[in-house]
């Protein structure tokens, strides 16, 4: 379990601070789908790359099953970083390598493995994210959702315990998206990772959502899971959730057959 | 800080051999053809502007070939040869190393616990300082061979006296003096490539800019440290 206590991260604006989280308080429980979800510029992106050591927070504690990142050394963080595994927006597969080779990369570098091994391992990997056939590609010949898949192939290949997933379908049609939350629901659970998805995609948070952080300008907005999320009395969660027309609609019905949220902020 | 980054124990000596080879062909052997093309025409050019501007009876028509050597030995094969590799192998650093911060490829190095620094700008330094001083020897014999061609088909001054010329009062010193100064350009054109690419925030256009920005500020302190080491090693 990943645990956040009390994060704030502050960052340079001109002459001034300007400061970004403000005492966030949040779990992300082993083995489940946790979501951080938020408006554009609401401080994910910044909460996540806390989580990762990408940034280091100002106060506040990470705990990584009760480790505190904040205050490992070097070479802790280091060893620390071998469990986990990200999957970035635009993918960041390593253009010179094939599919095969990015997947392997990670296993190269850290394994004790023999090539052999590593290239078993590394196809377990691909064909468990349906890429088979792909193996000798180069990531500029696979399509959007294809390049996701070698992405997920990569983060998982040194079995991490956790994965982190910078808006996983950013720039994928709502199909090939589903299709990858699938495969992320399934390699949670498969493998029992705690797997922290940074995501706008209501259909996203709608399907897999089993533990949801709403982050609303840089505070904790709302915890909950995506069947909590229709009835809640929250202005911010409920103009973000129904901004679309459909979660509008299935709220709608929602209200027509019975369930009672306790007010609605945007109701059509 | 970020050579200190750099600079130090590979996470894997496997990879970095391979990765330093890799960047001995990318970044050197690649280079050749460039090198074979720029040192044969500046070679021709200098014997003939020299022949044609120091036509004097009372130079000894050796002089030259003489002259054509003490140019390619002491400047063109190390200074303006670094200088006409910034362009190109700074502009490839720059970019490359740019490219992979914007599209997060750095980031995903840094999230699987590699210190990206090392990884990447390492066999880079280590490469181009490898193979710079092969490149400059490569540069003197064929800016040589373009003074003797020169000579061939425009029968400016006869081959014999050519030779004689880039043979007579040779001083060894000079060879070495342009391979110690090619080792501090080779760093410096790698280093600051990839201070530059490695830097680079925004998009394609900052890539652009950063690869730009690194041919300058190569150039610029190429020929600084032209200067003091020319004042160092020869007075």
């Amino acid at each position: 379990m990943i645990e956040v206590k009390n994060v704030e991260k502050s960052f340079q604006d001109g002459d001034q601070m300007r400061q970004i989280l403000f005492g966030i308080n949040a779990k992300f429980y082993d083995g489940k789908v946790n979501l951080i979800i938020g408006q554009s510029g609401s401080g994910k992106t910044v909460l996540v790359k806390n989580l990762v050591g990408l940034f280091k927070p100002d106060s506040g504690e990470i705990l990584y099953d009760g480790r505190d990142i904040t205050k490992l050394d070097r070479k802790a963080m280091k060893e620390l970083r071998k469990e986990i595994g990200m999957l970035f927006q635009g993918s960041a597969l390593f253009d010179s390598e094939t599919v095969m080779g990015n997947v392997m990369f990670p296993l190269k570098m850290f394994s004790k493995m023999s090539t052999g091994e590593q290239r078993e391992r590394a196809q377990f990997c691909i064909d468990r994210v349906n890429l088979s056939g792909s193996e000798s590609k180069y990531p500029s010949e696979l399509s959007g959702g294809m390049q996701k898949r070698c992405a997920i192939a990569r983060a998982i290949a040194l079995n991490p315990k956790y994965l982190f997933c910078d808006e996983p379908n950013s720039g994928l049609d709502p199909k090939t998206s589903l299709v990858i939350d699938d495969l992320l629901y399934d390699i949670t659970h498969e493998f029992g990772i705690t797997t922290i998805i940074n995501t706008h995609d209501m259909n996203s948070v709608m399907g897999i959502g089993e533990n949801i952080v709403f982050i609303n300008k840089g505070h904790v907005g709302w915890i909950g899971n995506k069947d909590e999320i229709y009835d809640v009395d929250n202005d911010d969660l409920n103009n973000f959730v129904y901004a679309t027309d459909l979660f509008a609609d299935v709220r709608k019905y929602r209200l027509e057959h019975g369930y009672k949220p306790t007010r609605l902020a945007l109701q059509k | 800080m970020l050579m200190l980054r750099s600079i130090g124990i590979p996470d894997k000596w496997r990879e970095f051999f391979k990765r330093y080879m890799g960047e001995i062909y990318k970044l050197g052997i690649d280079s050749v053809p460039l090198i074979l093309i720029v040192s044969l025409f500046i070679g021709a050019l200098c014997t003939l502007l020299i022949k044609l501007n120091i036509s004097n009876p009372l130079l000894p028509r050796y002089t030259v070939g003489l002259t054509t050597r003490e140019i390619i030995l002491l400047e063109f094969s190390s200074s303006i040869l670094c200088l006409i590799l910034s362009g190109k192998i700074g502009s490839n650093i720059a970019s490359e190393i740019g490219t992979m911060r914007v599209t997060e490829q750095i980031d995903a190095l840094d999230i699987m616990g590699i210190n990206s620094a090392n990884y990447l700008i390492m066999p880079k330094i280590a490469g181009l300082i490898t193979i710079m001083p092969f490149l400059v020897i490569i540069c003197m014999a064929t800016s040589l061979f373009g003074g003797y061609l020169i000579c061939v088909i425009t029968n400016i001054i006869d081959t014999d006296t050519y030779i004689y010329g880039i043979q007579t009062l040779f001083i060894e010193w000079y060879v070495w003096f342009a391979l110690i100064k090619s080792l501090f350009f080779a760093f410096i054109i790698s280093s600051i490539s990839s201070f530059y690419g490695y830097t680079v925030k925004g998009g394609s256009i900052e890539v652009g800019k950063a690869s730009t920005d690194a041919v300058v500020m190569s150039n610029i302190m190429i020929l600084l440290t032209d200067v003091l080491l020319t004042k160092l090693l020869m007075m």
